[in-house]
């Protein structure tokens, strides 16, 4: 499988990833497209690295996943705490400071 | 071959996350991409990696996002009004977001296909560098700042998260 495979499936996850970050009107939803965009990107990165036959990829891999655990768990507890002022996951419930 | 099975379950679970009106389902489908991604990384020469896919993300955020989901019982948000219109029929913000997303898929298709060097397989020039002695001794040498800091941000993300979550006196 050559790098331009890979480079398309990954640009393909992104895109899903986007897409959903852009249609859906739910705050886990949201999150989870995070995740796959964060996904689609370490796999860009593991592609390159075994191309170019370093370990440097692989790495990078490894601090974009502490990241999206960081996200996680932050970005759920505001949700718990969203919800729990408005008893609604939808991002329209939440305009007061919309100017 | 493997590849193209690897990437179908990768493509399709990422669809059905994006496509799934219950936030339950989109998780457990998120989790079976996963699965795919890891096969991918197996082929790619990185099973520390591979391994860790499974472990870290499909085990343990994976596990948190179905908490917090079972937690709040959003399944019923879902039947909202807002959700059962067809697409293109939403309100104007959400139909410009489906455009912008189209636009960033074709851009991205049109950049690759003007990238020259993409031929030719992945493992051609260089051999694998796989072994985790080798990804351990990058790690905290090279990469030892970095190492460092992410470990503040753990910290940071942990106190974080309990002071959101707490409850309001």
């Amino acid at each position: 499988m050559s790098i331009g495979h890979y480079l398309v499936l990954s640009g393909l996850l992104f895109s899903i990833g986007a897409a959903g970050v852009f249609l859906r009107r739910n705050l886990i939803t949201l999150l989870l497209s995070v995740e796959i965009m964060l996904n689609a990107v370490n796999l860009a990165f593991v592609a390159f690295g075994r191309q170019l036959g370093t370990v440097d990829g692989q790495i990078i891999t490894f601090f974009v996943m502490t990241v999206a655990a960081a996200e996680a768990a932050v970005g759920l507890a505001l949700v718990i705490g969203l919800f729990r002022h408005r008893e609604s996951l939808n991002p329209e419930a939440f305009t007061s400071l919309k100017w | 071959m493997l590849f193209y099975l690897f990437a179908g379950a990768a493509v399709a679970g990422a669809l059905l996350v994006v496509s799934q009106r219950n936030p339950v389902y989109s998780v457990l489908a998120l989790i079976g991409s996963f699965f795919g991604l890891s096969g991918l990384y197996v082929l790619l020469e990185a099973p520390f990696v591979a391994v860790v896919q499974i472990i870290i993300y499909a085990g343990a955020i994976m596990v948190l996002f179905l908490f917090v989901v079972m937690l709040l019982n959003v399944p019923r948000e879902d039947a909202a009004e807002w959700d059962r219109a067809h697409p293109l029929y939403r309100p104007m913000a959400v139909r410009i977001g489906g455009v912008l997303a189209l636009l960033l898929a074709l851009e991205l298709g049109w950049a690759l296909s003007r990238t020259a060097g993409l031929g030719g397989g992945v493992a051609d020039e260089h051999p694998a560098v796989s072994s985790v002695a080798e990804l351990g001794r990058v790690l905290f040498t090279d990469y030892m700042f970095a190492f460092e800091v992410t470990s503040i941000l753990i910290i940071v993300a942990m106190v974080g998260a309990v002071v959101l979550a707490k409850k309001e006196k």
